[in-house]
């Protein structure tokens, strides 16, 4: 069994590699086909690799060694992979879903010019992502996370001729990077406390440690700024609405069902570890639980269709946050499972969407697409169907699961999470209404389309996996056996043993009946205000209410931080330079030269060939020292 | 002869016959002989054994009566650094583009430079070592004073007496060492340093104070810096090469080679210090390296920054996790990697000059369209500098500021700040020259020449190289750090 997983492990991350550098060598010299049928024939392979691992899984996990990366002085690093449960299912996830939206992108990006660069740094954003989950430590994991960062950074600004898309790219890049230091301080903090930064070895000495100790307190907090950043919490968030400036396909994989997720992994992974740290549990929580309201407030009143999806994603990331603080590991993954698939759908079917309106993403713009854009309309309503909870489609189980257990931990927690949910299924209706619903209101000269099979037929296999996605994880209160959790839990149930304090109890039927009965009051109010009573946001310009106008604006979070933070570091920058520089430290190394100079010139004095003086000088000299030698 | 030796013995034969070479040929001709160098170094690299003693020694005597000679051999350490500049210069050479100006004798200065650098990493002899770090001096003087830019006399003239001041200072030292070895004195490299250990705290003091001013001042090190933003940016491309990619390196290897073994007692009281400059000037250049106009003046802030992390990793012996192997083995392959980084940022600041007549960044833009080719050389060597793991940055960076954490955390945090900073003043450039569309200036730019790529090539391998497979470096030094770390 475990014979099978070793020899096959490192094929996994090789396909797409092997994709990248064949593409990016060769580029224009591929043709436009040969290059999409390597890139997708490279995620189908890995696809299948990731499944046959799945299949033969370990419930302890298999360690593959592929080479020696780094050995200097007591620091020793090697490239080998850890293939466990946890890992497999971020492994299907990625090359599944990865699959579907490289085979999408051949319809997608049929007529852009760099189609070939395109693909090259799809593949290498897979092959860093494939790293960041197989890695057998955290330093590896650093690896695929600055790797996913960097090809988030290439594809957001793949269109390099649009200054504000450049923007977009460096803020994503930047905003990481600070994450990115906090992660790399915690891993030398780990380095430091258990010398070596394995997963091995690491989890099985936290065993010495007590709940609450310094030291893993600051290693867990650390790792979550790193979190932070990658999985866009507050107060790190504002690159992702940013990164919709990428081609949708990008914004579908990287920016909501892949990339992102990244720091969930990395908590989860680190289970034992925050399972030892209750202050850092309740800081994940409680960031996860702000920037789910707060992300959801904004997507109220969003008028670009990406930036909904954008900013519902900030939010759905708050809610596995949520879950991974009140301890349920297994259920954030669940939830990071159907998210994949739901919202994955849902970006595909509004590039769909897009693509029929050449280019159009204001809502005020379309309406009544229904009818012209069938297959899409019908998945982007299951896709909202899913995220807005609604029972039997995927998102209901996960989010019930992850409300069940933030309840069982307190209940403020589950107001919290019902307000989102709440506020989710409002405005994805608001979204689905006014784009699909009504009439058109795009003008005359533009004609939506169906999009190519190409782009259907991936869009119809997201849609059937967030219909049935979730029966993976039926709760026994409804007589399933959540198989998910009990794969998950041979990975999870050291940190469990170790969490203070049992779990409180839920009255799991009560809370779903609940939050199913609240989802639908919001479609209800939805459908009235948008479809019944046909009411379109304010055109731009237009006074709106105050309140409205701080949501609109994203509660002016990105005017704040370049006030605080861009403008002044500037400013900084050109002080340093221009006074400290240039009139303090160079000015004080030229006066130095300058009081050689002088000193030589008054030495020169001393030296002028008058014999007269040297003579005065030396009867002085001899008076001096009969004097002194007198005293 | 010993491998050594005749290192040292090929770029100075060559240097003298390229001044007979015809114009003509005088390019291909110091390609030829950089390149018949680094062969033999590569060749010596792959044979080195794993052992921290000097190897392929020569020792013949120079000054009988003064006890000093030609002693010189390699260790791991200089093994590496020789490897470095070998592998540098015939690119810098290759990087050359003909014309009248360049006649032999800047082929030929630049060949002797390549002499003295061999001979400074491989001195087992102090008197030597000195000899060697002056000569190194008088060919780079040269260069930025016969071909650099408008304001080159005074800014060269600042450099030379900037860097000679610190320079004497080390003569002092290494004079004062001499005269505290046993018997009728030796400039021996074994004996200066036990000569160096037994002297007493204050006397280590005094000797680090010196030693530092004239390795801080290669470097640079914060504040001693100031000549390096305008030496860089006024020297001919060759000239910034040759002092930003193996150059300081100088300063740094004086560091590990003549302050970690000769002064524990001086780095116990004063290496905190020197430490908190370092990361003071690695925040200091980065934030200055943000709104920087021209592109050249940036890259040499930004190098002030790289090169203050290295310094600050490797400016103390040992913490209480141990001796500070992993530091001073960072610092190794942050040696290389800055090299080849540098030097190659500094050949693509060449390349646009040449085709635009600007550096200056608002006057850019577009390249990316123009020239794919180029931007995608350029956006590897940026991620090189911007430490991206797999790239050659990451690895050295990771061990230095780890081995600095070990010290102290706070200065770990602080210094870290590189990883944030350095994205921010290189991408922030990257897509104004690059990215956008196509400027006036821009506008007839083209994509990169045979030339240009046989240039960058190499370099772009080394930087993956690096990244991937640092253990082919680091195996080689770590026999001979440990042993420096240890004593004998």
């Amino acid at each position: 069994m475990k014979d099978i997983i070793q020899q096959v492990a490192v094929l996994l991350p090789l396909f797409p590699l092997a994709g990248f550098i064949i593409i990016g060598l060769l580029n224009k010299r591929l043709s436009r086909t040969l290059a999409g049928l390597i890139a997708c024939g490279a995620l189908l392979a890995s696809f299948i690799v990731a499944f046959i691992i799945f299949e033969n899984v370990s419930p302890q996990g298999t360690e593959v060694h592929v080479m020696d990366w780094i050995n200097a002085g007591n620091f020793t690093a090697s490239f080998s992979f850890l293939l466990d449960p946890l890992s497999s299912i971020f492994l299907l996830i990625i090359t599944g879903v990865g699959f579907l939206i490289h085979v999408y992108s051949v319809g997608y990006m049929h007529d852009d010019d760099n189609q070939n660069i395109f693909f090259a740094y799809l593949n290498l954003f897979i092959f860093f992502m494939l790293m960041l989950v197989m890695g057998n430590s955290y330093l590896l994991m650093f690896v695929g996370w600055e790797g996913v960062g960097l090809c988030s950074y290439l594809l957001i600004g793949f269109w390099f001729k649009n200054k504000s898309y450049n923007d977009a790219a460096k803020k994503a890049f930047i905003m990481n990077r600070i994450g990115d230091l906090g992660f790399l301080i915690g891993m030398i903090l780990i380095f430091k406390t258990f010398g070596s930064t394995d997963y091995k070895t690491v989890f099985s000495q936290a065993n010495g440690f007590f709940s609450g100790q310094g030291v893993i307190t600051s290693i867990t907090l650390l790792l979550f700024i790193g979190a932070m950043g990658k999985s866009a919490q507050i107060p790190l968030y504002t690159w992702l609405p940013d990164a919709m400036a990428g081609p949708t396909p990008v914004s579908a994989l990287i920016h909501a069902a892949t990339m992102v997720t990244a720091g969930i992994y990395m908590v989860a992974r680190s289970g034992v570890l925050y399972a030892l740290a209750p202050i850092s549990m309740t800081v994940v929580a409680i960031t996860g639980a702000i920037t789910l309201v707060f992300a959801a407030t904004i997507a109220l009143t969003q008028n670009d269709i990406k930036k909904v999806l954008a900013y519902s994603t900030v939010s759905q990331l708050g809610y596995m946050f949520l879950g991974l603080g009140v301890g349920a590991f297994s259920a954030s993954v669940f939830h990071v499972m159907t998210h994949a698939f739901f919202k994955a759908l849902l970006f595909l079917a509004t590039g769909s969407v897009i693509h029929g309106l050449h280019g159009e993403q204001d809502i005020r713009k379309m309406g009544g697409l229904k009818s012209k854009l069938p297959i899409t309309y019908i998945v982007f309503f299951i896709g909202t169907l899913a995220i807005a909870g609604i029972p039997p489609f995927a998102g209901f189980f996960s989010k019930d699961d992850i409300l069940a257990h933030a309840y069982a931990s307190s209940p403020v927690y589950y107001v919290i999470g019902l307000l989102g949910a709440i506020m989710t299924s409002f405005y994805m209706f608001r979204l689905l209404f006014l784009t699909f619903f009504g009439e058109f209101r795009g003008g005359d000269k533009v004609h939506p389309h169906e999009s190519p099979k190409v782009m259907t037929v991936p869009l119809m296999v997201l849609a059937l996996l967030s219909t049935i996605g979730g029966f993976l994880g039926v709760p026994e209160v409804l007589g399933g056996s959540n198989r998910i959790d009990k794969f998950l839990e041979p990975v999870f149930k050291p940190a469990q043993e170790k969490m203070l304090g049992g779990e409180g109890s839920a009255p799991e039927m009560i809370l779903m009946v609940v939050a199913v009965i609240a989802a639908v009051a919001a479609i209800w109010y939805a459908y009235k205000k948008y479809v019944q009573d046909k009411e379109v946001p304010a055109p731009e310009g237009q006074r709106i209410p105050a309140l409205q106008k701080v949501l609109y604006n994203k509660y002016y979070v990105d005017e704040i931080y370049s006030a605080v933070i861009t403008k002044p570091l500037d400013k900084i920058s050109g002080f340093l330079e221009s006074i400290v520089e240039t009139r303090f430290i160079d000015s004080i190394v030229n006066k130095t030269g300058t009081l050689v100079n002088w000193v030589g010139g008054l030495l020169r004095y001393l030296q002028s060939g008058n014999v007269d003086f040297y003579i005065f000088v030396m009867v002085v000299g001899v008076v001096l020292m009969i004097f002194f030698k007198m005293m | 002869m010993e491998k050594t030796a005749i290192l040292i013995l090929i770029p100075f034969i060559a240097a003298l016959t390229q001044l007979f070479v015809p114009r003509k040929y005088g390019k291909r001709f110091a390609v030829g002989a950089s390149l018949l160098t680094f062969i033999v170094a590569l060749v010596t690299f792959c044979g080195f054994p794993s052992s921290g003693d000097y190897q392929y020694i020569t020792n013949v005597t120079w000054i009988q009566s003064l006890g000093i000679n030609f002693h010189v051999g390699m260790d791991g350490i200089s093994m590496l650094l020789v490897l470095l500049t070998t592998f540098l210069v015939p690119l810098i050479v290759l990087s050359v583009v003909q014309s009248e100006t360049r006649t032999p004798v800047f082929y030929s200065l630049i060949l002797f430079m390549e002499f003295a650098l061999i001979g400074v990493f491989t001195s087992l002899d102090g008197f030597l070592f000195y000899v060697f770090w002056e000569l190194a001096l008088i060919p780079i003087y040269f260069i930025c004073l016969l071909w650099g830019g408008e304001r080159r006399a005074s800014v060269t003239l600042k450099f030379f007496i900037y860097t000679l001041a610190g320079s004497l200072f080390m003569l002092v030292g290494l004079v004062f060492l001499y005269l505290h070895t046993p018997g009728s004195h030796t400039f021996d490299i074994d004996a200066l340093y036990k000569a160096g250990r037994a002297l007493d705290l204050r006397s280590q003091v005094y000797l680090f104070i010196f030693f530092f001013l004239a390795f801080g001042i290669k470097m640079p090190v914060f504040p001693l810096h100031t000549w390096q933003p305008d030496t860089y940016t006024e020297a001919p491309t060759q000239g910034t090469m040759l002092l930003s990619g193996i150059m300081l390196k100088m300063g740094i290897y004086g560091v590990i080679r003549w302050i970690l073994p000769v002064l524990p007692l001086g780095i116990a009281q004063c290496g905190s210090y020197v430490m908190w400059l370092a990361i003071i000037g690695v925040i200091y250049a980065s934030i200055i390296a943000i709104t920087r106009s021209d592109i050249k003046r940036l890259i040499a802030y930004s190098s002030i920054a790289h090169v203050g992390i290295i310094a600050a990793g490797i400016f103390f012996v040992s913490s209480e996790n141990g001796l500070n192997i992993n530091g001073v083995q960072g610092a190794m392959l942050q040696m290389l990697a800055h090299g080849i980084n540098v030097v190659g940022l500094f050949f693509i600041v060449d390349i646009i000059q040449r085709k635009t007549n600007t550096r200056k960044i608002a006057s850019l833009g577009g390249l990316r369209l123009k020239a794919p080719f180029f931007a995608t050389a350029f956006i590897i060597l940026t991620l090189g500098a911007v430490a991206l793991p797999l790239t050659d940055g990451f690895v050295g960076e990771f061990l230095l500021i780890n081995s600095i954490y070990m010290f102290n955390p706070i200065m770990a945090a602080l210094g870290g700040l590189t990883i944030i900073l350095g994205a921010v003043y290189m991408l922030r450039m990257y897509q104004r020259v690059v990215l956008g569309e196509p400027s006036v200036e821009t506008e007839n730019f083209f994509d990169l020449t045979l030339n240009e790529k046989a240039v960058l090539i190499p370099l772009l391998i080394m930087v993956i190289l690096i990244g991937v497979c640092p253990n082919i470096f680091l195996k080689v030094s770590e026999p001979a750090v440990r042993k420096l770390l240890t004593g004998f």
